[in-house]
């Protein structure tokens, strides 16, 4: 049974959230536990057996970045990975359609669709395993999680029959409270989707030519008869129809739309490598820093064995850690030098920043509720009641943090050479 | 023990006499090690004595109420101990213990015997008169006309230092009851003729409360510099005039000054950065951690990674735990500190 894989990664104008750590890569290739984001998407479909083929689709304009990584994760995982860029943005469904003969191509009888913006387990097996033993073999899966009542109206909410799991209703952000179980971005699909996605693509396409100029008044960028939404325009018309079956995972699963959710991302991949890449995990050894918990360092970086790192610390290619330096739930990207001393917590550490010796940079973390299994990371809003909400501080590419200040939940633009402490500022 | 309200967190378990700029290792305050090197016959004395400083041997010693304490008391308790002060008809110092200078008392008792009067006050010169009580005197004998409480137009810039010496006679005027010798007793003696003044050369400074105890302290270890620079510590990693008791311990890779004391038996693990701080008798500051402008009391212990700042004070045995922030927080005795404190506060 030919399988196939579409991951979503999305164009410039998307990720705006993460910025300024989106202006140096696209937010796909975003290190999370010391791999791209996206890089644990590919592994999960890799190992799904049958899966032929992995299309990334997004309106990237092409990006060297993109394809030296796409060069390397087809070495590494065996398996042919393109990437299809849309000549706009179409949306989650519009795409899927747009390029709809590439993904039929060479017979494929099923795919997985993947938002690049979640981390997860990826059960790509069991939702094949469930759509097997339900009985219906053409129907469509959605991977649902359970989130708190509040949280869930943050999400797409699917309500579904208790015992055979079929998609009652669906409904994106209510305002509302409609359902705990939410829609996690993951799906399979067979190739009849292109059928529903078709109905909606011309049904767009006669409200168009009815009333044309309605779209350009509206102007959010949805006036294209392409432009189609998996979960608005599809979900909810399936929804009741049969066709629509919801698989619900206890795995850990989280959105990545805020840089604060990559740090907590990294954490649920940290721990996952633990049973899936044990070899990622550093480990306290004579003449190595001291590793508390979970930590991953690439091999190029140079960390001096006075250090104390983790929990939850991944180090890039390249980063200089010296003496005594201090490093506790954070990313530090390639390139980057810690100088003796310093003492990073709840950080994003920007390509080829510097901090001096006995500075401290420290951030607020977002993190889900720890006493609610179902709570999610909020995914914040960056001002509330006129002032910053505190945040993980993000240190942009390049810059340049003297010795001995504080840099606390603030974010650094790009290339700035600071003189002095900050609190709770964005610089500029 | 309830007067010195400002410096309550460090001292709620402690007097403010004793929390030294110097790393003295009795304890016993800067003035009475400098009396007792002067040699001086004269008895210092005032109410509320501390009992370790009566211990002291040679000069009597104590501590009237803060200067500047509007209900301040300090002469009823002199009365108190008149028999004490009035035998052998020698003059005797009376000090506020909460401000710091280089404490002229032989060249104030010299002072004293040359005008003959009943009691000298050491002045000090200050930029914004308006602020403080003046003292207006003659310019040449320094015989008191006058004071002037927070003068509008400019009248004199010298105000009372807190450092006095009185002839016994000066104990006919009090009376035993709750008197200011400021407000009651010196306008009197000056209407008399029989306060003068004298200027005090080098620094002064009211360390009444934590922030300005250590520009007190910063003052007082350049005037060391001047003086004793024998006395001051150096070696790698110590920048400025830093104060470092004999029995104290700083790691490796550490970076301690400018303006540092450290009292004895206190333990500065390796990589330590420590500037503008007292560190109070048997404290601890762990590996890797950043101290500016903070006050570690007696018996702390400062986890790894910390940074205090703006003004921190931390009372007795108080326990601040690894990795935290701790900006201008004033923390009482023998509590254990498991957050950050961001913004400057109180912490009961």
């Amino acid at each position: 049974m030919p399988l196939k894989a579409v991951i979503l990664i999305g164009g410039p104008q998307k990720g705006t959230r993460f910025r300024p750590l989106s202006f140096e890569v696209p937010k796909p290739l975003f290190p999370v536990a010391g791999v791209p984001m996206v890089q644990h998407h590919i592994e999960a479909c890799a190992k799904v057996p049958g899966l032929k083929e992995i299309l990334l689709m997004g309106f990237y304009q092409p990006h060297e970045a993109l394809s030296r990584f796409l060069a390397a994760a087809q070495q590494e995982f065996k398996i042919p990975i393109r990437y299809l860029q849309e000549y706009a943005a179409l949306g989650t469904a519009g795409g899927i359609y747009h390029f709809r003969d590439q993904i039929l191509a060479g017979g494929a009888d099923a795919f997985f669709v993947l938002n690049a913006d979640v981390c997860s387990e990826f059960p790509l097996q069991e939702m094949l395993d469930f759509r097997q033993q339900h009985g219906d073999t053409d129907s469509f899966v959605i991977l649902g999680t359970t989130a708190n009542r509040t949280q869930a109206l943050n999400y797409g909410c699917i309500v579904a029959n208790a015992d055979t799991q079929e998609v009652q209703h669906y409904v994106e952000k209510p305002s509302t409270f409609v359902s705990e179980i939410i829609n996690c971005g993951i799906y399979l699909f067979t190739p009849a989707i292109f059928q529903h996605i078709g109905q909606v693509f011309q049904r767009n396409q006669q409200e168009l030519a009815l009333c044309p100029y309605l779209g350009e008044e509206s102007s959010n960028g949805w006036q294209r008869a392409e432009v189609i939404r998996l979960e608005q325009d599809v979900f909810t018309a399936l929804a009741g129809s049969g066709k629509l079956y919801v698989y619900k995972t206890d795995g850990f699963w989280s959105q990545i739309k805020s840089a604060g959710s990559a740090i907590y991302a990294s954490r649920l991949y940290l721990n996952q490598y633990s049973q899936s890449h044990p070899e990622r995990l550093a480990q306290n050894k004579p003449g190595g820093p001291i590793i508390r918990g979970n930590v991953y360092i690439h091999p190029t970086a140079s960390v001096d064995s006075t250090a104390v790192l983790g929990p939850n610390v991944s180090i890039g290619e390249g980063v200089t850690v010296g003496a005594g330096v201090r490093i506790r739930e954070s990313i530090i990207l390639h390139g980057a030098s810690l100088h003796d001393h310093t003492c990073v917590l709840n950080t994003i550490v920007g390509w080829d920043s510097t901090i001096g010796r006995w500075a401290r940079v420290e951030g607020t973390p977002s993190d889900p509720n720890p006493n609610d299994p179902y709570a999610k990371i909020d995914s914040e809003t960056l001002f509330r009641d006129g002032r910053l909400t505190p945040s993980i501080t993000i240190l942009g590419c390049s810059v340049t943090i003297p010795a001995e200040v504080v840099i606390l939940n603030s974010i650094v633009l790009p290339h700035k050479e600071l003189s002095r402490s900050y609190k709770n500022q964005i610089i500029l | 023990a309830t007067c010195p309200r400002r410096w309550r967190p460090p001292c709620a378990s402690r007097s403010s006499g004793s929390a030294s700029a110097s790393p003295c290792p009795t304890r016993r305050s800067r003035w009475a090690q400098r009396l007792s090197d002067s040699r001086r016959p004269g008895a210092v004395v005032a109410p509320g004595t501390p009992r370790r400083a009566q211990a002291a041997p040679g000069p009597r010693l104590g501590c009237p109420r803060p200067r500047g304490d509007t209900d301040s008391r300090a002469a009823g308790p002199l009365a108190l101990a008149r028999d004490l002060l009035a035998e052998g008809g020698e003059p005797f110092f009376v000090l506020n213990s909460d401000v710091i200078c280089e404490f002229p008392f032989a060249a104030l008792a010299r002072f004293h015997r040359q005008h003959g009067g009943e009691g000298s006050i050491v002045v000090t010169r200050v930029e914004e008169p308006a602020k403080y009580g003046v003292v207006v005197s003659e310019p040449d004998s320094g015989r008191i006309c006058r004071f002037v409480e927070k003068p509008r137009v400019f009248v004199s810039n010298k105000i009372n230092a807190g450092l006095y010496i009185f002839s016994p006679g000066i104990l006919q005027r009090i009376q035993l009851r709750p008197t200011s010798i400021e407000k009651e007793i010196f306008p009197a003696m000056a209407q008399d003729g029989q306060l003068y003044a004298m200027e005090l050369q080098g620094f002064w400074m009211d360390i009444g409360q934590p922030k300005d105890f250590l520009t007190g302290m910063c003052m007082y270890l350049q005037a060391l510099r001047a003086q004793h620079p024998e006395k001051l510590h150096s070696g790698p990693g110590v920048v400025g005039n830093v104060l470092v008791d004999p029995s104290a311990k700083i790691g490796a890779n550490c970076v301690i000054g400018p303006n540092v004391t450290i009292g004895a038996g206190v333990v500065v693990e390796d990589g330590v950065r420590i500037k503008r701080c007292t560190v109070l008798q048997g404290a601890r500051i762990r590996s890797h951690s950043w101290l500016e402008s903070c006050i570690v009391g007696w018996s702390c212990s400062v986890g790894q990674w910390v940074r205090m700042e703006n003004v921190t004070v931390l009372g007795e045995d108080v326990i601040v735990n690894d990795e935290l922030y701790l900006n201008g927080a004033n923390v009482l005795p023998h509590k254990s500190i498991a957050e950050s404190v961001p913004e400057p506060r109180i912490i009961m």
